[in-house]
């Protein structure tokens, strides 16, 4: 496999009133594992289902009712962690985290606190070409989704749907290795571009699939580098969570505005208290939810109804075996094998259907060329009309069909992107889309000739200003090609024009 | 013939598949029994039409022949099992109306046996108590009488205990945590099996401590007891610690022949102030073994002592978590609410209301033990002592002892409203020789070897290796027929 070559980025640096300051962010990202059914029931995940149809006895915590482990769910968190370079515990265990809550009918959430069952992994997050920051992987632990409380429906009661109770999420919880919002927002879409690539997780963030808790502290400059050195935390600054953010810009808006907040604090000679906040989009402020004294003791333990959970090396194997070419990979590949800028690498690999699309384009043509055509005509049309890759009017084998006209000389590159308009909006075959519209590029010297004649026969005055200024020939091109409906060879029109005109 | 209500599940068995009595028949005597039993309190709901549908079901199966196990034979169910479409609310006001949609694994198992379920027995709330006296329903009373003092059936199992006693049925199921099976069969002279830890399914089974819960047969011989195991117990899919091993033919493993098993007596179950008449009882029922064939050894246990505070400290955090979902929000009771209460004033007074005493201080408790800060003093360090328990039993095992005999209580039954009004630790005592069982996830058996001074049934225990169950009743057979237990409480009723 080849690996590009990154620099860290540079932290970002906030200038308060009396010092530089630094960020310091880890993240707690939960992401839903894709999976047709719930972590330890057989209920359905579909979202946007009629509320509590989605509901089992176990989901419902009917009096005797008893969890299973959903194998699939393990396997996708499984391949979750291989995909994040991580190790797999073979021997995992679930734990009770215990409070109340509507929403939460067993009265406890089952979770993994001692025994998570992925241990450290890292993730390269690309900030610009050749610059990335390693963000490691503390864990990852799978978990029960809560309900849903819904308490504008009803001036005087809450109501409560419980299709989303029991729905299985992934935990995974980052070192303190990200040093800006933009790194953050950067982190999470790495995460969910991986994530996607190995069908672990949908990583639709409207519907909830992804959600985060930020941590977020300040510290002078030098300090996250002593960090670094002893392992002490201590360095960071106190720390406060920002809990349950599903959008990148709120994250992004959350961070700064959390920072800042520190800053000022700190610069005041105050100080900062551990505590969790909310982030509220609409003040884009963050609010106090609870202080560390009013922290919910969890009493977490050992779930009594569920075995360790241990998994055979040979089956961790097989998974590993199975992974795809992560994004990383194909993007090293798409620069070696394509020749490509990592920029355009980078954008062609985002989503692991526009690489394969573009890969079909590219096969025996020019990768630079089917790359142009990928990023700058479909992705700019497809954006246009708010469609995704995979819904694309025009197939690779189309795209490729209008770059090979271009390369065999029968149509110009301007032609070329009627024609793409054309097969966008219609469909049908390149080739004899140019047959029948007669599009194809006149290439008849004679014909060329007796234009360029009968033009520098219109306008003598022209040719005497062409005659001073050379640049006016391409007056006389820009005529031709009109005349002949852009069908004319560009390169031929020129030669012709100057040998005329004599310059 | 005697009555058909005091008919073994062995005999009825036999008598239906003769012909010599139909499952209706035996079913009306049970009911009768049941209606004119109703002093003890031990059903708590019954269920006559469904029986009788049932029965007569039963009856047309035998009649077709290829009858399954149990076909015809009347059984109460604790109240603790979820019945479909029964009143099944653990003996608490918090499930007050609570009739499930699902019918336990256990007690389907038994009904697709053919058994006739009577109804639900009464017992301590959330099976938590050594009397029956937590239940909501009032407690179960031994049928048992040696003055004018009603005294009890032991708990939690109590209900099922004085039904199967009073021959109120052929045989009941039960659950056992910390003794709750084997301390009431002791209490009312019958037999009672808490089966290895994962033999039974506890899917559909109200939770108490899932670790240690498990459901057992109570009945009136060794016998029945391996005849009703047999259709209990199995994998079960739907309980991730229910094992997957096959269940072998426990009926046909009572061979009646002991000779040469070794059976241990650990010496730390002779306990300071433990009465007279239990020691005595304990050192016959060794010399009955011993005369039967067995090689009797002294073994050591050497952190018995440790067991009951370990188990006081396991079983209630796991219940303090396990009912939390009693919240008043989706079945069950729910307290009256003032105008501008919220969600905490409806959990608050919903089960402030809906809890007995008993079960709040074991929630408590346990919410205690877990808390941040006394999680390792208590909650680790109990489960650390649990496994050193295990290990005693393992290395006893590991030097050859087949089995382990000890007394079943520490007393006979005591007399409703006599303990642990002032300190719940003295009802706690009741299950000294018991929850080491449970902490291990061992087989145990209390079967009745005899009468005290004022004539009330005391048991011995047996315990035996993880899933053998089969050579453990084995043994215990053996002990019933050398003890020949054959009292039965004077009908005061």
């Amino acid at each position: 496999m080849l690996d590009l070559a990154y620099e860290p980025p540079k932290p970002k640096v906030i200038s308060g009133a009396r010092h530089d300051w630094e960020l310091v962010i880890g993240m707690e990202v939960h992401a839903q594992v894709a999976s047709k059914a719930k972590l330890f029931s057989g209920a359905s995940t579909a979202f946007g289902a009629e509320p509590n149809s989605n509901v089992s006895f176990v989901d419902a915590a009917m009096p005797g009712m008893l969890p299973v482990i959903n194998e699939f769910c393990i396997e996708q968190a499984v391949r979750t962690g291989l995909g994040l370079k991580a190790r797999i515990n073979l021997v995992s265990a679930f734990d009770r985290k215990n409070y109340f809550y509507p929403d939460l009918p067993q009265g406890y959430q089952i979770s993994q606190l001692y025994h998570p069952l992925v241990g450290e992994g890292e993730v390269l997050v690309d900030m610009a070409p050749g610059v990335a920051r390693r963000v490691r992987i503390e864990r990852i632990h799978v978990e029960q989704d809560a309900g849903k409380s819904i308490h504008d429906m009803d001036p005087a009661m809450s109501f409560v749907d419980l299709n989303r109770t029991g729905v299985a999420l992934m935990e995974i919880v980052s070192r303190p290795d990200i040093r800006g919002p933009e790194e953050a927002a950067a982190y999470l879409t790495k995460l969910r571009q991986i994530m996607r690539y190995l069908g672990t997780c949908e990583g639709n963030m409207q519907s909830g699939n992804l959600r985060a808790d930020v941590n977020v502290s300040v510290c002078r400059p030098g300090a996250y580098e002593k960090f670094i050195e002893t392992g002490d935390p201590g360095h960071l600054g106190t720390r406060c969570e920002i809990k349950n953010m599903n959008s990148m810009r709120f994250i992004q808006q959350a961070i700064d505005y959390e920072a800042r907040r520190q800053i000022a604090l700190l610069e005041e000679g105050g100080e900062v208290v551990q505590e969790t906040r909310l982030y509220d989009p609409d003040r884009g402020e963050t609010r106090s939810m609870r202080s560390k004294e009013e922290a919910h003791d969890y009493r977490y333990f050992p779930d009594p109804d569920l075995l360790p959970l241990e998994l055979e090396q040979d089956w961790v194997d097989a998974i590993a075996d199975s992974l795809p070419e992560l994004p990383d990979a194909k993007k090293a590949r798409f620069v070696a094998d394509y020749g490509l800028t990592e920029y355009d690498a980078g954008v062609l690999t985002a989503e692991v259907a526009a690489a394969d699309y573009f890969e079909q384009v590219a096969d025996g043509r020019d990768g630079k060329q089917a790359a142009n055509w990928v990023i700058n005509e479909l992705f700019g049309r497809l954006k246009k009309d708010e469609r995704e890759i995979t819904e694309s009017p025009v197939s690779p084998a189309q795209l490729g069909g209008i770059i090979d006209l271009i390369a065999s000389g029968d149509i110009s590159g301007k032609i070329a992107k009627e024609l793409f308009e054309i097969v966008y909006a219609e469909g049908g075959d390149p080739a004899e889309i140019v047959e029948a519209r007669g599009m194809r590029q006149v290439t008849d010297t004679g014909a060329i000739e007796a234009e360029v004649d009968r033009i520098i026969a219109e306008n003598p005055a022209q040719v005497e200003k062409a005659r001073a200024n050379p640049k006016v020939a391409g007056w006389f091109v820009g005529q031709v090609m009109k005349a002949t409906g852009g069908k004319a060879n560009p390169k031929a029109v020129n030669d012709i024009v100057a040998a005329k005109l004599g310059l | 013939m005697t009555d058909l209500n005091a008919l073994t599940i062995a005999e009825a068995r036999d008598a239906l598949a003769r012909g010599d009595l139909t499952s209706v028949e035996l079913t009306e005597a049970c009911l009768g029994a049941v209606e004119a039993g109703g002093a003890l309190g031990a059903f708590v709901h019954k269920t006559p039409e469904l029986a009788l549908e049932r029965a007569r079901a039963a009856d047309a199966r035998l009649k077709a022949g290829a009858a399954p196990a149990l076909c015809g034979i009347p059984l109460g169910i604790k109240d603790l099992f979820c019945t479909e479409g029964v009143a099944s609310q653990a003996a608490s006001r918090i499930l007050d109306g609570f009739r499930p949609e699902y019918e336990s694994t256990v007690s389907a198992q038994l009904r697709d046996a053919g058994a006739v379920m009577l109804g639900k027995l009464n017992m301590d709330e959330f099976a938590m108590g050594s009397s029956n006296e937590t239940s909501v329903y009032g407690p179960a009373v031994n049928p048992w009488k040696v003055d004018e003092r009603k005294l009890t059936p032991g708990g939690s199992s109590g209900g099922s205990a004085a039904a199967v006693a009073a021959d109120l049925c052929l045989a009941a199921t039960g659950t056992d945590t910390g003794g709750s099976i084997r301390q009431p069969a002791a209490f009312t002279g019958i037999v009672g099996l808490k089966p290895t830890y994962g033999r039974c399914s506890r899917w559909g089974i109200v939770a108490f401590a899932s670790s240690l819960d498990q459901a057992g047969p109570m009945t009136k011989t060794v016998r029945d007891a391996a005849i009703l195991l047999q259709a209990m117990a199995g994998h079960d899919p739907k309980d991730s610690t229910s094992a997957d091993l096959p269940v072998p033919d426990f009926e046909a493993m009572l061979s009646g022949d002991i000779r040469g098993r070794k059976i241990g007596i650990p010496r730390e179950y002779r306990m300071e102030g433990m009465p007279q008449e239990i020691e005595d009882l304990w050192a016959k029922g060794a010399e009955m073994l011993r005369d039967a064939g067995a090689e009797i050894v002294d073994i050591s246990l050497p952190h018995t002592k440790y067991a009951l505070p370990a188990y006081y400290v396991i079983a209630p955090a796991e219940a303090s978590s396990n009912l939390a979902r009693y919240d008043g929000v989706r079945y069950g009771y729910r307290a009256k609410l003032e105008q501008g209460d919220g969600i905490v004033d409806m959990y608050e007074k919903t089960r402030a209301e809906g809890f007995g005493a008993e079960v709040k201080r074991r929630v408590m408790v346990g919410t205690y033990v877990l808390s941040a800060g006394f999680y390792d003093a208590y909650y680790n360090r109990a489960r650390k002592v649990r496994t050193l328990i295990k290990r005693d039993f393992e290395q006893a095992f590991d030097q050859g002892v087949d089995a382990i005999l000890t007394p079943a209580t520490p007393s006979a039954a005591f007399g409703l409203g006599e303990m642990g009004q002032a300190d719940p630790v003295e009802m706690y005592l009741n299950d000294i020789f018991t929850v080491t069982v449970n902490l291990a996830g061992l087989p145990g058996i209390s079967v009745p070897a005899g009468l005290d001074r004022k004539g009330l049934p005391l048991g011995l225990q047996l315990i035996g290796k993880p899933w053998e169950e089969g050579p453990l009743l084995d043994v215990a057979e053996a002990l019933e027929r050398a003890a020949g237990f054959v009292a039965k409480p004077e009908k005061w009723w």
